[in-house]
């Protein structure tokens, strides 16, 4: 037998169909749903008369429009159209009889950090989600991927996708990692090195002892950014820390079925010899504490270099670069570290998980924020609640912080929490793209280490400086 | 589905890489639970001002582009969110072929599932129809699906490459649900098997 990758190990395992030309279907074990993308699929089920086929495998939960203050339990907190996308997907979520995570749930959170906690996520799986980030399962060696609504409402339908297979991609990252640099840095770093569309076309496996010493967490972050690197997906084959992470959560599977699911997972790796279509390699000592600086996440660099020119660009990038600075409100070789910062938000599905927490707070501890506003969003109520009994929250207050309840909040700003014009926001989150924090709204992509010493000290800033 | 077979119409220039779906559809107009009418926000924060007047030099508010079918586009158009909302807003506004030299992958199915045909072209070959588009509304290009091609107005031809099964459904209008329901005993030959081997799934 020809050795495999871990991808083609997955997608062996869940082709129920494949036609002559190669298009599959393939078979879905997990399909997450949220508020926005989901009401015109259930629309088009009941226009056809079509029930869900695996309402057991569907988990539901709100996150991208959901309030972020208390007392959001209340329909009124919310403008009138997420009230309505909200009251569509309880609606949905009973009429189809899938599992649900209503606001009012301590479980409910952003629905990529809600599916690994509850053990949803389970290494070998393929999962789907109408929503880019899907990437982030990859962490636990899941087959993990976006789709459009459409593609919703197949999988709601058919529990399977369309597919043609895609090419696979080696991204390894060698040795260690120097002391302030993190998984979040590891991801853009790897993006300002392919480009946002170096990925294109492939599912990319992520390795090397960078990636291994990495916590789930970590492994979560790098994978959750697959997308913006174009990747189809983004995958880390599963070891001793992954089955530590699954086992015992309230959907991973227990007793007899926990060993002869541990025997199948232990052969998820990429067979020696087998064949990648490109290969990415960075040394984990090259890579520094990145910013982004422009309004597009490969647009990374050092914290320690200068804001580059346009004419230092090739090709469309030149007047792509043009048109980012200006947006931006930068000038060409200004110091990236002298940049001045308004807002600070910690939090989405790259970084609202517990340790991403841990790390802005070990900054914090004992400091004021010297910016207008700052904010830590927890990806779900349980990191909330945990942050809060290990003392994270009243850290975060005392320096300043706004102490939010869990939603995609200020990473996509469709709820209430945005940046203003020319407001300039270091942010946790995954995209900088014009306008997406709020309307003119500038971004800079950043660790939750990096997010909390901008915090501290009112500009982007070298955690590094501020580690003791 | 709507079919799309061979379309003649004005192109318009984009030349702007990595238009992402947050330009296409901004996010406060994924509050819909309907996939209709996104046509009069496409492009809004590029195409409007904040009290909501066009502005003049954006190229779908040009004259000659306002009736525009087709989009020439920089590298890797449509990447960021998986938003579907992004070819509604483009079919409803009218477009419904866009050329690039790349496109990020969600974006891609997402097209061929609202009959939009988005055709990847070599750089050089963008380079001429981008040139062609800038002519204005005389300048009218034909896509030919069932041909793999697109031609400049003054006759200059590109082939294409497209995936076989998209381009049958595509040509024919195909409902992609009704067609893997077909495949239902599949589908559950699958899942005894899986049920089996996979049980704690």
């Amino acid at each position: 037998m020809s050795p495999k990758t871990l991808y083609d190990k997955i997608w062996d395992a869940h082709v129920a169909h494949e036609a002559e030309d190669g298009t599959c279907l393939l078979y879905i074990d997990r399909h997450l749903v949220h508020e926005v993308t989901s009401p015109q699929a259930f629309e088009g089920l009941r226009m056809a008369g079509r029930k869900v086929r695996a309402p057991e495998k569907t988990i539901a939960v709100p996150d991208h429009n959901v309030p972020t203050t208390a007392g959001r339990e209340n329909p009124d907190q919310m403008p009138e159209d997420s009230r309505i996308q909200v009251a569509a997907l309880d609606q949905n979520a009973k009429d189809f009889g899938i599992h649900y995570y209503p606001v009012s749930d301590i479980r409910q959170g952003i629905v990529h950090i809600v599916g690994p906690e509850q053990g949803w996520t389970l290494p070998g799986m393929t999962v789907v989600c109408g929503d880019s980030h899907t990437a982030t399962h990859g962490a636990f060696g899941a087959l993990a991927h976006g789709i459009g609504t459409s593609e919703v409402e197949h999988v709601l339908a058919t529990q399977t996708l369309i597919q043609k297979k895609s090419k696979n991609m080696k991204v390894e990252i060698t040795g260690k990692l120097k002391p302030g640099v993190t998984a979040k840095d590891i991801t853009l770093a790897v993006i300002g090195e392919t480009g946002t569309a170096g990925g294109t076309g492939y599912v990319i496996e992520y390795c090397g002892e960078a990636i291994r010493d990495l916590s789930m967490e970590g492994r979560m972050t790098v994978c959750n950014m697959a997308i913006e690197g174009g990747a189809r997906a983004g995958l880390i084959a599963p070891d001793e820390k992954t089955f530590a992470y699954v086992n015992g959560r309230p959907h991973a599977p227990k007793g007899a079925q926990w060993e002869a699911a541990l025997d199948w997972w232990k052969t998820l790796y990429t067979d020696e010899g087998a064949h990648f279509d490109k290969v990415v390699t960075l040394k984990g000592e090259d890579i520094e504490p990145v910013v982004t600086w422009g309004t597009s996440p490969e647009d990374v660099l050092p914290i320690t270099a200068t804001v580059p020119a346009p004419e230092d660009f090739e090709g469309g990038k030149v007047e792509a670069a043009r048109r980012s600075i200006e947006y931006m409100g930068l000038t060409p070789g200004q110091k990236l570290s002298d940049i001045e910062i308004d807002t600070v938000f910690i939090g989405s599905c790259t970084n609202g998980r517990i340790e991403d927490l841990r790390a802005a707070a070990e900054i914090v501890k004992g400091k004021k924020i010297s910016v207008k506003r700052a904010m830590v969003v927890p990806g779900s109520g349980l990191v909330r609640a945990q942050a809060e009994e290990e003392g994270l929250a009243d850290v975060f207050r005392e320096a300043g912080f706004e102490w939010r309840l869990a939603g995609c909040s200020m990473c996509l700003a469709m709820n209430p929490d945005q940046l203003a014009p020319e407001e300039r926001c270091a942010a946790t989150s995954n995209r900088n793209f014009e306008g997406r924090q709020g309307y003119k709204g500038r971004t800079h992509l950043v660790s939750p280490a990096m997010a909390a010493a901008a915090a501290v000290t009112g500009k982007l800033t070298d955690v590094r400086e501020l580690m003791t | 589905m709507d079919k799309f077979e061979k379309l003649t119409g004005i192109a318009a220039p984009l030349p702007l890489v990595n238009i992402d779906t947050d330009m296409i559809i901004p996010k406060q107009f994924l509050k819909t639970i309907k996939r209709s009418g996104l046509g009069a926000n496409l492009f809004d924060e590029m195409r409007f001002d904040r009290e909501g007047n066009e502005i003049a030099d954006f190229v779908l508010n040009q004259p000659a582009y306002r009736e525009a079918e087709i989009l020439v586009a920089g590298d890797n158009f449509g990447c960021g969110s998986s938003r579907e909302h992004a070819p509604w807003a483009l079919k409803d506004f009218g477009i419904k072929a866009v050329v690039s030299t790349s496109f990020a992958d969600i974006f891609y199915n997402n097209c061929f599932k609202n009959g939009i045909l988005p055709i990847v072209l070599p750089q050089e070959a963008v380079d001429v129809l981008m040139k062609d588009a800038e002519k204005g509304a005389n300048a009218r290009m034909t896509v030919d699906l069932e041909a793999q091609t697109v031609t400049s107005s003054d006759g200059e031809s590109f082939s294409f490459e497209v995936d076989s099964f998209k381009k049958h459904c595509l040509l024919e209008g195909l409902d992609d649900i009704g067609l893997s329901m077909e495949k239902a005993s599949s589908i559950d030959a699958f899942e005894a098997q899986a049920a089996q081997s996979r049980p704690w799934v």
